[in-house]
């Protein structure tokens, strides 16, 4: 690979942080409950596409599982959390 | 360490679209920082899911596409599964908000189904 490439690589892993800790500010000072739910959403998102990135970085399919591996747990977890939030119990 | 080589041209298209990818995503947080209400905060995030992702999941197919010289559309499943996933969340999360606001006496619509009164005329309510 070009260098370029490795770098532009690293820019967007360099973004993809920045935006995950965006994330964290508003997880940390949001006012209300679903603030935090909110950001925890946008974090693992970021954090899957930090996964995909980190992927094609070192050239291996791996990362690919650990990143289906997260949509799927946050997916679930943001709904239970919401869900929570709406009714005050998880699973009725 | 053997080096697996791409084209030059699969090697800029890659990463221009993870670029991108990654500016957008911090587009979308940097909204979930400065917006000023939860209602206008709750659509920030959703073109991480939808741009970000797919810009993401673009670069990926296509670059293991090209070193494997093969189809490689796993990286499709993650984005389709985020892309029906993520209206769900916030849909749930948009009401959860609305039914606390509304327990707190803040000026928003009211509920919809409990305010639409049952017609036992109609045909879709007879039973």
């Amino acid at each position: 690979m070009s260098p370029y490439f490795n770098w532009a690589l690293s820019l967007a892993l360099f973004l993809l942080v920045v935006a995950m800790a965006c994330a964290l500010i508003r997880l940390i000072k949001g006012p209300a409950a679903q603030d935090r739910v909110l950001a925890l959403d946008c974090m693992y998102t970021t954090g899957m596409l930090a996964m995909l990135v980190l992927g094609i970085m070192y050239s291996s399919t791996d990362y690919f599982e650990a990143a289906l591996l997260i949509a799927l747990f946050g997916c679930v977890g943001s709904t239970a959390m919401a869900k929570f939030l709406l009714r005050g119990e998880a699973i009725e | 360490m053997t080096e697996a080589v791409l084209p030059i041209w699969a090697q800029v298209v890659v990463a221009l679209l993870v670029v991108f990818g990654a500016f957008i995503a911090l587009l979308g947080a940097l909204g979930l920082v400065r917006l000023k209400s939860y209602f206008e905060r709750v659509h920030s995030p959703s073109i991480i899911a939808t741009l970000a992702c797919w810009c993401i999941m673009y670069a990926t197919v296509l670059f293991f596409s090209v070193l494997e010289q093969r189809l490689a559309l796993h990286a499709l499943l993650i984005a389709v599964f985020v892309s029906v996933t993520a209206p769900i969340t916030t849909i749930f999360l948009m009401r959860a908000a609305l039914f606390r606001a509304r327990r707190t006496g803040q000026n928003v619509p009211a509920s919809v189904s409990s305010v639409v009164p049952s017609d036992p005329a109609h045909p879709d309510n007879r039973y």
